[in-house]
């Protein structure tokens, strides 16, 4: 049984291409049943976001699972194959899961890092786990899958800077000042985006917030909307020596604050360190204000330059996350070598018991004045026979799980006629622990949800 | 033996100091963790290497060089981990350990012959002198290190350009606070340390204060961290300023320990410590 994933993302399809073939989120149920229903698809579950739409299956004959797939995407959003084709990618077996566990962990996320598409998979899989298209190893795998993206964000600093203007103007802040508890933040102007900032900013703990406007009562309502205060705009230099964090955003053509006046500020604060944060274009506030010792004065472009450097912080990281993944992967595939040889071990053993079985029923028919112990005496001899020829065969098929193990299934299930013997579903005999291989328990069925 | 004890302790201290620059440089979870096991491991060692000195030579292990600079290590350990339980900064690891490692290797790099202490001195304010002066050397050496990371990530603020340190650095708020604290620790510990090797020197020579090299180093710092103090609490020196303050002091404090001692002559050189 192989993992599979067919799709397309940001890095392969424009948005134009992307939006024609998502799923809604509201009618998962139709799509998963169709890719569930297709011939060499084992389980499935649809991965639909803003930035890709992938599915992940398994499948017996990952070749024609995939193009199975590829067809379905085309057929379902009626698009011509000539058009969907070029943008769609596939992975099977081992890169399929890298590729899943990168998904995951966010390193294939078009910033990575970017915490939402965990969860945006886990819903997916929630789809597919609520109508039943998702059995043991899909199950296993996402589970894996979630397990490694919690270890990349927990080993690796890949989600630690901030991605954004104005969360990167909170993180200045606090490591300006550390916790951003009892500071006082002061809005010149009243501009969206020192609205979005200082939203952030009360969002990370800032106590106080202070607002200026050359409109009053402009002023008046965004205080309210803060519970802050509004301070006429003439009198701002006044309180000025009140504020830690100073945003500014007026539409001011020239500099409303200077290197002499911060400098002011400051003798009055004892030098209690400030953050400039000047938003405006033009500027609102005089560069050299940077230069007093204790103040920190960022404009847009400054802000910018954070972003990117954290970006860079996390492309670092990210080579650390990949780290992980390899030996996740080698873990999983391990896990996976062992799914082929279990079951075939137990249809062997099971298969061998049946005819001993039989055999055993009908020659006992035959004979006649058997006592008891003769009875069991047989039992033991037939069972013994059985288990000495049986063992080679099991141990070999044990040695060979992590490595040719696929070669050895296919010989011993064609050599023995397993295939089906059993009567039971494909998925059926996943489930039994290493217990089951020794001891001739029927295996329970664990199969819910898978075909 | 305790000399055997000294090389495993710095062998030990040697494997935290790259357990903790490995943490800080690739920020590998657990390593720090891992480090500070190591080091506190290294550091219960080096009590027991100062225990077998004591009873080896029988008096405190702070008479020649290399037992001063051994117990040196052993304080600025000491106050790493007092700091480190309030503060867990991983990097205060990485650089207050290579600080000790270095005495450590100096202390190494000098003879350690088991020293015969002048009886003249034989007094108990002697180690309790030492003691108070070397906690607070520790604890300096502590303020230095803060201060050299907020130079370094208050550097990296203004001039808006960001290495991978300005990740691993904390905020400047805390890195001042770190060196705030120190001096409302480090500052009485020298005062007691002054004012009982004055009580020292009276029992020794007949004097409180007699103006040798030793004694005029040790005055200049204290004032200089006198003026720290006074700068923080009444005029509201603090981050740049203070941070430079607290190097200098420590390199005046490191040149009284160091450059009075090996360069110039007096009471307080080693070879008058040993009664030679």
């Amino acid at each position: 049984m192989n993992i599979i994933v067919v799709g397309l993302s940001h890095h392969s399809a424009p948005v134009e291409i992307r939006e024609k073939v998502a799923f809604s989120p509201n009618d998962m149920q139709r799509p998963l049943r169709q890719v569930f229903d297709l011939p060499d698809i084992g389980e499935a579950m649809i991965v639909s976001t803003c930035n890709r739409v992938e599915i992940y299956a398994t499948s017996r004959d990952p070749d024609a699972g995939i193009a199975g797939l590829r067809r379905f995407m085309a057929d379902f959003h009626q698009l011509s194959q000539d058009d969907l084709q070029p943008h769609l990618y596939d992975y099977q077996g081992e890169e399929a899961i890298r590729h899943v566990f990168r998904v995951s962990a966010s390193l294939d996320s078009m910033v990575i890092g970017e915490p939402q598409i965990l969860g945006q998979i886990k819903t997916a899989y929630g789809y597919a786990a609520e109508f039943k298209t998702v059995g043991l190893i899909l199950n296993r795998f996402l589970h894996k899958a979630f397990s490694v993206a919690k270890r990349v964000r927990t080993e690796t600093n890949i989600a630690g800077n901030a991605v954004s203007v104005s969360f990167a103007a909170v993180e200045l802040a606090r490591k300006i000042f550390g916790s951003l508890d009892n500071k006082t933040v002061l809005l010149i102007g009243a501009g969206e985006m020192c609205e979005l900032a200082a939203k952030h900013f009360i969002n990370n703990g800032v106590g106080r917030v202070l607002v200026t406007n050359r409109t009053f009562s402009r002023a008046e309502r965004l205080a309210a909307e803060f519970a802050g205060r509004a301070i006429p705009f003439e009198e701002f230099p006044e309180h000025l020596h009140l504020a830690d964090i100073v945003l500014t955003s007026t539409g001011a053509p020239t500099c409303i604050l200077d290197r002499s006046r911060v400098e002011k500020v400051l003798k009055i604060r004892k030098n209690k360190p400030m953050f400039f944060i000047d938003i405006a274009v033009p500027r609102d506030i005089e560069p050299q204000v940077n230069g007093v010792p204790n103040v920190y004065l960022y404009d847009v472009d400054d802000l910018q330059g954070v972003v990117q450097a954290n970006l860079k912080e996390r492309h670092k990281e990210a080579k650390k996350a990949e780290e992980i993944i390899d030996l996740e992967i080698g873990q999983f595939h391990a896990w996976m070598g062992t799914l082929q040889v279990k079951p075939t071990i137990v249809s062997l053993r099971r298969r061998f018991e049946e005819i001993r079985r039989g055999e055993v029923e009908k020659t006992l028919r035959n004979l006649k004045h058997v006592d008891k112990k003769q009875e069991q005496a047989i039992e033991a001899l037939t069972s013994a026979i059985i288990n000495k020829i049986l063992h080679p065969a099991i141990s070999a098929l044990k040695e060979k799980q992590n490595g040719e193990g696929d070669n050895f299934v296919d010989a011993v299930r064609t050599l023995f006629a397993l295939e089906g013997t059993s009567g039971e579903t494909q998925f059926k005999p996943l489930a039994v622990d290493d217990d089951d291989l020794e001891t001739d328990q029927p295996t329970p069925d664990q199969s819910q949800g898978a075909k | 033996m305790n000399i055997l004890l000294y090389k495993i302790t710095l062998l030990v201290y040697l494997a935290a100091t790259v357990l903790f620059l490995v943490d800080v440089i690739t920020r590998r979870v657990k390593l720090g963790t891992i480090a500070r096991w190591v080091l506190g491991g290294g550091f219960l060692l080096h009590c027991v290497t100062l225990g077998a000195r004591y009873f080896a030579t029988g008096h405190v292990p702070v008479v020649n060089l290399h037992e001063s600079l051994s117990f040196f290590a052993w304080a600025v350990i000491g106050i790493f981990f007092l700091f480190d339980f309030k503060y867990r900064l991983d990097i205060l690891g990485a650089f207050s350990c290579p600080l000790a490692l270095a005495l450590m290797i100096l202390g190494a790099a000098t003879t350690a012959p088991t020293p015969t202490v002048n009886p003249a001195l034989d007094s108990w304010w002697f180690p309790v002198h030492v003691a108070l002066a070397f906690l607070g050397y520790a604890v300096f050496a502590l303020s230095f290190v803060a201060a050299v990371m907020y130079l370094l990530q208050e550097r990296m603020l203004k001039s808006k350009s960001f290495s991978g340190l300005y990740y691993r650095l904390p905020s400047l708020e805390i890195l001042d606070n770190i060196n705030y604290r120190c001096l409302t620790i480090g500052f009485p510990l020298m005062t007691m340390g002054i004012i009982s090797g004055a009580v020292w020197a009276n029992s020794a020579w007949g004097g409180y204060w007699r103006w040798d090299p030793k004694e005029t180093w040790a005055l200049i710092t204290w004032f200089l961290y006198a003026a720290l103090l006074h700068g923080r609490l009444t005029i509201g020196w603090r981050g740049r300023r203070a941070a430079i303050f607290a190097i200098i002091g420590f390199l005046c404090l490191m040149f009284t320990f160091f450059g009075v001692n090996m360069m110039l002559s007096d009471l307080h050189s080693f070879n008058a410590l040993e009664g030679r």
